[in-house]
């Protein structure tokens, strides 16, 4: 319990300390580029800073009182080299520019990976380290390869906003740790949460038909929430503890599936769009043509293609 | 196991120790050894150097920590060690072979980054207990050495190296203690001295070095082989010639049948005998090693004590405190000097004529035989004396044949062998047996005149014992009897036999004695800067005496600018070298344009560029379009440009001159 209320008061100083305007910094949202100048480049000695401290503490005692002159110096020497490195660790940060930030496709719930492009100014950055959500990454930036891969988290679909960034490192003894924040004005998409629970229910442009796509009954299923009540087979289901529904085969090759919203009724809104999502997702790894028919009636397809996929994806990302 | 869990292009936290690390860690440990090794057992050494290597092996083929009922064993046999060699586990040389041990142990048990931080942190100190007992420059600079193994273990233990880095691995220490080194110099400048030690007294326990308080044959020999560095001497003229090089040291009264003692008659309670100084003083500076006894050296004969010591009635000097820490001191001597000629006081002449009863009769009947035949000539005594050792058969030889209980017969009718003490110790007893007063002087003599650096350099091997008889009306006067001796068998185990004039000359000695210049200087100016120094300090600035407070604050401006210095050198921006020659043109002329006040936006493609330049300064424009068409052409055109046609653009955009709009 102790623990916990430790980790809480920890947690509520931290939270005090992000109030000082002066450590604030680089936490409103920027537009790129942004560069880290030395106003906003914190450091601080890690617990093995401390220690190393402490030795070096020790280390002077003892050649005073020994009257050491050659103990002396070299704990002078070790100090002046291990305070140097608390330079080399700022220089880490330091001018690093941050020119662009693309967002890769992702879906909701899993984490979206971000490429981060920096200014080449012709510097080796080896230990440089981006935390994004406390997940720390490494991202070692070479002169000439300036590029860096991170994942942020994403917990909703749509337009969401880049979560600020903590840029780390402890090069080149992990005796200082160098931070800077940084929150990139810049929205991405996140495409929907994939549901793939439940096969298609394929239909024809015809409502009224019974079975489209494929005729062929193929076997029974657990019911699931949205499917269609004429799908039920009322006399297995009798048999069983649960609802069961006929399956069908899928359309005949070259027909285009047809993904309805208003086929999938009875279930909440965002289930219908991870549904939906799952289902494109699905008929792209199978290179099936498929048209997506969306709230509005205005219907995206019929193609097979990446840029029909991104085009449904994105629209079933930006439903209201 | 976690890396499954965690997100694509997640680092597990490297808490394990890879194997880079880890071979740094050991060659750090190997280096600490290695510095302990001097004043360590070498098997010690040798069996933590295979437990190390054996870990080292082991860890290659499995990593993971050694069990831990063989690190309680070795513990156990660490610290029985240490009390069965040392008697003690309390002490300097207990102490670092405790701690060698117990690095070697953390070694044993490290598997994460965080014990191999700490293997580090702990190595370091221990390499710098290694400079307690040794101060010297080649020592020092060596330990400073081993940090960079132990830096680059730490770098190593970061990110961001490649796999086989050992020299990546290496740089940034090495960058560090180069760059650190006027900020670390400055700091040992300002950073003030303990005036007293807080705990402990330092040195306790440490084997005496050099000349001891008394002399049994056989006691010098030790010494006579030594070729450490006793003391060195400064002076301010011409150096005092060879004959009078000799250092006095202690007197030794009383002869107690097989040793002489200072006895009573040196008690530093008696005033000394006022000196007749018949030529100029001599003035010269010492700078004597430590010792950790009391005796101070001076050219025979000082004539006043320096500060912090005391002159004994024998014209000794004696220093209140023992000599633990490199001493320097300024004195002034007479090489020519009268010693108490008029009458000597009766307890003095007592003193310098006691015998032990019951001891040596044949050297006292030879010396009652000379007495006889003298009559009050003390002179012939002597020279009767002197004519024995060089005429008798003596020989010089550092191996002498042990002596028995009537040690003066023994030597003089039957070994006839001996060095210094041994003469020193005959002439003088024989000089009593015949009445004349007499003592035994050990001290230094001769010495290295290094002509480059105009010093004398004086080691432990010239370590000599000569004897003092008084003369009615002449005083105290120096008789050396080893020199009287002609036959000279140099000692088999060193070439050290300095007493007898340029016998001790091995090979490579006068190389060590010409290069001693620069641990004169290192032991001058480091060794030996100690709290007055440091008072010093300040003086170029206005500052007499600068206290510690003063030190302190100079201190910390020095780690400011140091801090602010560093801090400019790391913002220091390497400039981006552009890729080839038509590029490095492009930028030239955006360069120059800028100035102009026509700066090339990021997204702006070099077309968009030229066509905006060339509307900005219409007088420039056919000029641009030239160079425009030209680089396009070169950059987009063709796949491999002939160098001439970019030859002949760069020269076109060095001549380019921007022509501003006269309104």
């Amino acid at each position: 319990m102790d623990g916990v209320a430790h980790r809480g008061s920890i947690a509520a100083a931290a939270r005090a300390l992000n109030r000082i305007p002066v450590l604030a910094r680089g936490r409103k949202p920027e537009n790129l580029p942004v560069t880290l100048d030395r106003r906003r480049i914190y450091i601080v000695p890690t617990r093995a800073g401390f220690g190393f401290g402490l030795v070096l503490l020790v280390m002077l005692f003892g050649a005073l009182n020994y009257q050491n002159n050659a103990a002396l110096l070299l704990t002078c020497m070790l100090g002046a080299a291990l305070a140097g490195s608390m330079l080399l660790t700022w220089r880490e940060l330091h001018d690093l520019t941050l020119r662009a930030l693309h967002a890769e496709h992702g879906f909701c719930d899993a984490r979206l990976p971000l490429q981060l492009v920096f200014a080449d100014d012709g510097r080796n950055r080896p230990g440089l380290t981006i935390a994004v959500d406390d997940l720390e990454q490494p991202c070692p930036l070479r002169a000439g390869k300036e590029r860096a891969r991170v994942t942020m988290p994403a917990d909703a679909r749509g337009w969401i906003e880049v979560p600020r960034m903590r840029i780390s490192s402890t090069l080149p003894f992990g005796l200082f740790r160098a931070w800077s924040w940084m929150t990139p004005a810049q929205r991405v998409l996140v495409y929907p949460r994939i549901l793939a629970d439940v096969q298609p229910v394929v239909r024809s442009d015809d409502p009224n038909e019974r079975i489209a796509g494929g005729d062929e009954f193929a076997g029974l299923r657990e019911y699931h929430p949205g499917d269609p009540i004429r799908h039920v087979a009322w006399k297995a289901s009798a048999r069983h503890a649960h609802l069961l529904v006929r399956e069908f085969d899928r359309a005949a090759p070259g027909q285009p599936l047809r993904f309805d919203w208003r086929t999938l009724s009875g279930i909440d809104r965002e289930t219908r769009i991870s549904r939906l999502t799952g289902w494109v997702c699905d008929a792209y790894a199978a290179a099936h043509p498929w048209v997506l028919i969306l709230e509005d009636q205005r219907a995206i397809g019929p193609a097979n293609d990446a840029a029909h996929y991104h085009r449904c994806l994105t629209a079933l990302a930006e439903l209201p | 196991m976690k890396r499954h869990d965690a997100p694509p292009g997640t680092r597990i936290v490297a808490s394990t120790l890879a194997p880079l690390p880890f071979t740094l860690l050991c060659v750090t440990v190997l280096c600490v050894l290695a510095a302990h090794a001097a004043h360590l057992p070498a098997w010690y050494t040798a069996a933590l150097a295979v437990v190390l290597a054996a870990r080292w092996w082991q860890r290659r083929r499995q990593p993971r920590r050694v069990d831990a009922w063989l690190r309680i064993a070795m513990l156990v046999a660490v610290l029985a060690t240490a009390i069965a060699v040392y008697g003690t586990p309390i002490g300097r040389a207990p102490g670092a072979a405790i701690v060698c041990g117990l690095l070697v142990l953390k070694v044993l048990e490290s598997e994460s980054v965080r014990d191999a931080r700490m293997a580090v942190g702990f190595a370091c100190f221990i390499l710098m207990s290694a400079l307690l007992f040794d101060q010297s420059l080649g020592f020092t600079v060596l330990v400073g050495l081993m940090l960079l193994p132990a830096l680059a273990t730490l770098r190593a233990l970061q990110p961001g190296l490649p796999d086989s880095g050992w020299l990546p691995a290496f740089k940034a220490g090495t960058v560090l203690l180069a760059a650190g080194l006027p900020a670390a110099l400055l700091g040992f400048l300002l950073i003030p001295r303990l005036s007293a030690p807080l705990w402990g007294a330092p040195d306790r326990g440490v084997a005496r070095t050099g000349i001891g308080d008394r002399m049994a044959p056989g006691d010098l020999h030790s010494l006579l082989t030594d070729n450490a560095v006793a003391m060195r001497v400064g002076f301010d003229g011409a150096p005092p010639p060879e004959s009078k090089r000799y250092f006095r040291g202690m007197v030794l009264w009383k002869f107690d049948g097989r040793a002489w003692l200072p006895g009573l008659a040196a008690r530093r309670s008696s005033r000394p005998v006022p000196i007749g100084v018949r030529d100029s003083a001599t003035h010269y500076e010492v700078t004597l090693l430590p010792s950790h006894r009391h005796w101070m050296f001076a050219l025979d004969v000082p004539i006043d004590s320096p500060e912090g010591a005391v002159m004994g009635p024998d014209h000794t000097l004696w220093s209140t405190k023992p000599i633990d820490q490199t001493l320097r001191y300024r004195i002034a001597s007479a090489t020519d000097y009268r010693l108490a000629p008029e009458s000597l006081d009766p307890h003095v002449r007592a003193a310098a004529l006691d015998l032990p009863a019951g001891f040596d009769p044949r050297a006292r009947a030879l010396a009652e035989g000379w007495r006889r035949t003298a009559g009050a000539n003390d002179a012939a005594i002597i020279r009767d004396a002197l004519d024995l050792f060089r005429a008798g058969g003596f020989v010089y030889d550092l191996d002498a044949p042990p002596l028995g209980r009537n040690s003066i017969d023994d030597f003089l009718f039957d070994t006839k062998t001996g060095f210094c003490e041994h003469y020193a110790s005959a002439f003088t007893f024989l000089m009593r047996a015949a009445g004349i007063p007499a003592r035994v002087v050990i001290g230094y003599q001769g010495g290295y005149w290094n002509d480059f650096a105009r010093y004398l350099l004086v080691r432990q091997s010239d370590a000599h014992a000569w004897s003092e008889v008084w003369l009615a009306g002449r005083g105290w006067v120096r008789v050396d009897p080893t020199a009287a001796v002609s036959r000279v068998i140099l000692a088999s185990t060193g070439g050290a036999a300095d007493d007898v004039a340029g016998a001790g000359s091995n090979g490579w000695m006068p190389w060590r004695n010409r290069l001693d210049v620069i641990n004169r200087w290192w032991g001058q100016t480091v060794v030996g800067f100690d709290a007055l120094s440091q008072a010093h300090l300040l003086r170029p600035f206005g500052i007499e005496h600068a206290t510690a407070q003063m030190l302190g604050v100079a201190l910390a401006i020095v780690v400011f600018v140091a801090l602010g210095l560093g801090a400019l050198l790391a913002t220091l921006r390497p400039r981006a070298k552009p890729r080839d020659a038509l590029t490095a043109a492009q930028l030239r002329l955006q360069h120059r344009l800028a100035r102009f006040g026509i700066a090339r936006g990021h997204a702006e493609g070099p077309r968009d560029f030229y066509a905006r330049s060339a509307a900005a300064l219409p007088d420039s424009s056919a000029a641009l379009g030239e160079l425009a068409t030209e680089y396009l052409h070169l950059r987009y055109a063709v796949p491999e440009p002939p160098p001439e046609r970019i030859r002949e653009f760069v020269r076109r955009v060095r001549h380019f001159r921007p022509r501003r709009v006269v309104k």
